[in-house]
């Protein structure tokens, strides 16, 4: 009778039994309901708020691929271009992961510039989200150590020369120079032992940091709340059950919404991944097909595509007092200017909406600029690229510093209470 | 102000110079095409008779070829296989690297990737490019890499061509003969047209050879953006169905 009687019990009842049986020893449902379930977002989230998300799957892709591709990668420098190759041609559906991957690497920078750019455009650095913003600053610093890393592993001619002109960069500091690298390269050259330092990095190091720093980004970001397009504060005005007015519970809502812009990033992705996995030389380069050769430098060097912007301005800045070491500072300060920007933006005004004019051409020159600047450092170190670069450079620090005033004096619209739809 | 205004016209030049900043013999397009298997096979015989006594594909596996080139391993075996080896064995050549840098100054470069790494045009314009320069230890000199250490392989089906050079004034203003075209020398076994198609089909092999899975890449690709077209439809339809009750 007793065995009857529990197998009666429906398999959604067990289900529950074992739910309560976990929460009384790991807070699961707790923790889902804080995160997703009664997570309270803007309910106004525009085109601009799918790139987070957009952001958190292209890491797991990364990561993913990234495995799957280090089971058949030798970090050897007289294996890695062949195994790449044997990764290409002999391994199962190896060259779906690999571009997958390298492709991957491409959109991971698309999709957090875009994310970035939304921060500006709506004010998501202000107040109270500051360590939010530069727990983002930190991601995309270890964004952009991870892919210089990872370009040097197929051991092409342009990971190795790329890397030979961006390692020699810590050279021109003074007295310390050579010593810095010779230890970053842990031999007299790039070379197998750099190689296999790089690796080292690549698949561990960086990824267990940026992993951390996104957890801590959304932490930080669900113990302040999202901003939204309007740039107002939602918790302001709660309902009688303690939930904000405009917020909507993060699932179900947000989950189908992202589920949504994610599958229109999906076609776009495989676009690439199936019909330009080299992007017209932009994410694979040709010089790249070639094995790393010592002897030989490609006939133009350049970083990658997401790199350029910073490229451009190292070059722009004249070396004077002996020294190139200057361009190397520019290079440094233009990116780390940006964990300053929650106090350098004055505004009374959040989003971009209920900002003045001046703001607006600010924010337009300057996104037009980082392209343009993207472009300079593509192309050889010649006129009229170098001019326009140097032009670039002074727009990309004024826009930084030069808001505390430019930021102050404009023409405000008054904030609505509550979002607008 | 006024820096802006030359920074916009600055920009709306760039396009413009971009292109005036080229330089270098201009390329022919090869027109090679991949998904024509006759040229490929052709392209494939070409490249074990012509290519393959100095250059390897040393990534790329006969049976694979055989595969993707709808032949027999027997085929293979009997046409492209001239020192015997397995099926599974990748394309080397019996040169030594060693011989070759004392013979030709530098071991000829594994051709696997070449048209990954210059381009299906440069290797066709290269290959329709020698021409006679006495000054040179080989007797050829070629339009696209000047200086070449490769003899010209194919002389016998080509023919030898002769340069066409016009002064010019260089950057110091000094006038110098400037390669301007090459025009039909000696006649080969080949009338021109004919050997156009022969090089093309070796351009279409090597295009091949440089990403075996190119044909299957751009084959899948379609229905796997069918398939997310209708997965993004579906989304598209729960995310509206969901959001119905949002105010």
């Amino acid at each position: 009778m007793a065995d009857a009687k529990s197998e009666a019990v429906p398999a959604a009842g067990r289900l529950a039994r074992l739910g309560a049986w976990i929460d009384e020893r790991f807070p699961m449902t707790s923790l889902w309901k804080e995160h997703v379930s009664e997570y309270y977002a803007p309910k106004n989230f525009n085109f601009w708020y799918y790139f987070g998300s957009i952001a958190l799957f292209v890491l797991a892709l990364q990561i993913v691929t990234g495995i799957f591709l280090t089971m058949s990668y030798k970090p050897s420098a007289t294996e890695a271009f062949g195994s790449v190759e044997y990764i290409m041609r002999d391994v199962e559906w190896g060259w779906l992961i690999r571009y997958m991957h390298s492709t991957g690497a491409s959109a991971f920078f698309i999709v957090v510039y875009l994310h970035m750019f939304r921060a500006l455009l709506y004010g998501s650095h202000r107040k109270p989200r500051e360590l939010l913003w530069i727990f983002g600053v930190l991601i995309y610093l270890a964004l952009m150590a991870e892919a210089f890393f990872g370009y040097l592993l197929p051991w092409g001619n342009m990971s190795y020369w790329g890397a030979q002109v961006i390692v020699s960069l810590f050279g021109t500091f003074p007295l310390i120079g050579d010593s810095l690298i010779e230890w970053i390269r842990g031999d007299y050259f790039i070379s197998d032992i750099t190689l296999n330092r790089f690796f080292a990095l690549h698949v561990v190091a960086l990824p267990l940091v940026l992993i951390f720093l996104v957890v801590a980004h959304i932490l930080a970001l669900h113990e302040v709340g999202s901003n939204n397009p309007d740039g107002i504060e939602i918790k302001k005005t709660k309902g009688a059950d303690g939930h904000p007015l405009d917020g909507i519970p993060f699932h179900p809502y947000y989950t189908v919404k992202d589920l949504y812009g994610l599958s229109v990033f999906l076609v776009l992705f495989a676009a690439v991944i199936f019909f330009a996995p080299e992007m017209g030389g932009l994410f694979l380069e040709p010089p790249n097909f070639e094995p790393a050769n010592p002897l030989l430098t490609p006939p133009h060097i350049a970083p990658v595509w997401y790199f350029t912007p910073y490229y451009a301005i190292l070059r722009a800045v004249p070396a004077f007092l002996n020294t190139q070491v200057w361009g190397v500072l520019a290079l440094f300060a233009a990116v780390l200017l940006l964990f300053f920007v929650p106090w350098l933006d004055r505004s009374p005004a959040k989003s971009i909406r209920y900002r003045g004019p001046i703001y607006k051409v600010a924010l337009l020159v300057f996104s037009i600029n980082f392209i343009v600047l993207g472009y300079c450092g593509m192309k050889p170190a010649v006129q009229p690229f170098k001019g326009i670069s140097v032009v670039g450079t002074l727009i990309y620090f004024a826009f930084f510093l030069l808001m505390p005033w430019y930021s102050r004096i404009d023409r405000t619209k008054p904030e609505p209470s509550r979002v607008t739809s | 102000m006024k820096a802006l205004r030359a920074f916009l016209v600055l920009l709306a030049a760039m396009p413009a110079m971009a292109i005036a900043s080229e330089e270098g013999y201009p390329l022919q397009e090869a027109n090679a095409d991949v998904a024509n298997l006759g040229s490929l096979q052709r392209g494939a015989r070409n490249f074990v008779n012509y290519c393959m006594g100095c250059h390897s594909a040393k990534y790329m596996r006969f049976s694979q070829l055989a595969t993707d080139l709808a032949l027999t391993e027997d085929d293979v075996q009997a046409n492209l296989m001239f020192v015997g080896g397995r099926i599974y064995d990748t394309m080397d050549t019996a040169m030594p690297a060693e011989k070759a840098r004392q013979w030709f100054g530098n071991a000829p470069p594994d051709l696997s990737l070449i048209v990954r790494s210059r381009g299906a045009d440069y290797v066709y314009t290269f290959l329709r490019s020698f021409y006679v320069d006495p000054a040179r230890p080989t007797g050829v000199n070629n339009a696209v890499l000047p200086g070449t250490a490769m003899p010209h392989v194919l002389a016998a089906l080509q023919g030898l061509q002769r340069p066409r050079f016009e002064d010019k004034a260089g950057p110091d203003g000094k006038m110098f003969p400037h390669l301007v075209g090459l025009e039909p020398g000696v006649p080969g076994e080949m009338p021109a047209a004919t050997y156009d198609s022969f090089v093309r089909d070796t351009v279409a092999f090597l295009e091949y050879v440089a990403e075996p899975a190119k044909a299957k890449r751009l084959s899948l690709g379609v229905w796997v953006i069918l398939f997310l077209l209708m997965f993004m439809a579906f989304c598209w339809f729960l995310y509206k169905e969901y959001w119905k009750d949002v105010k």
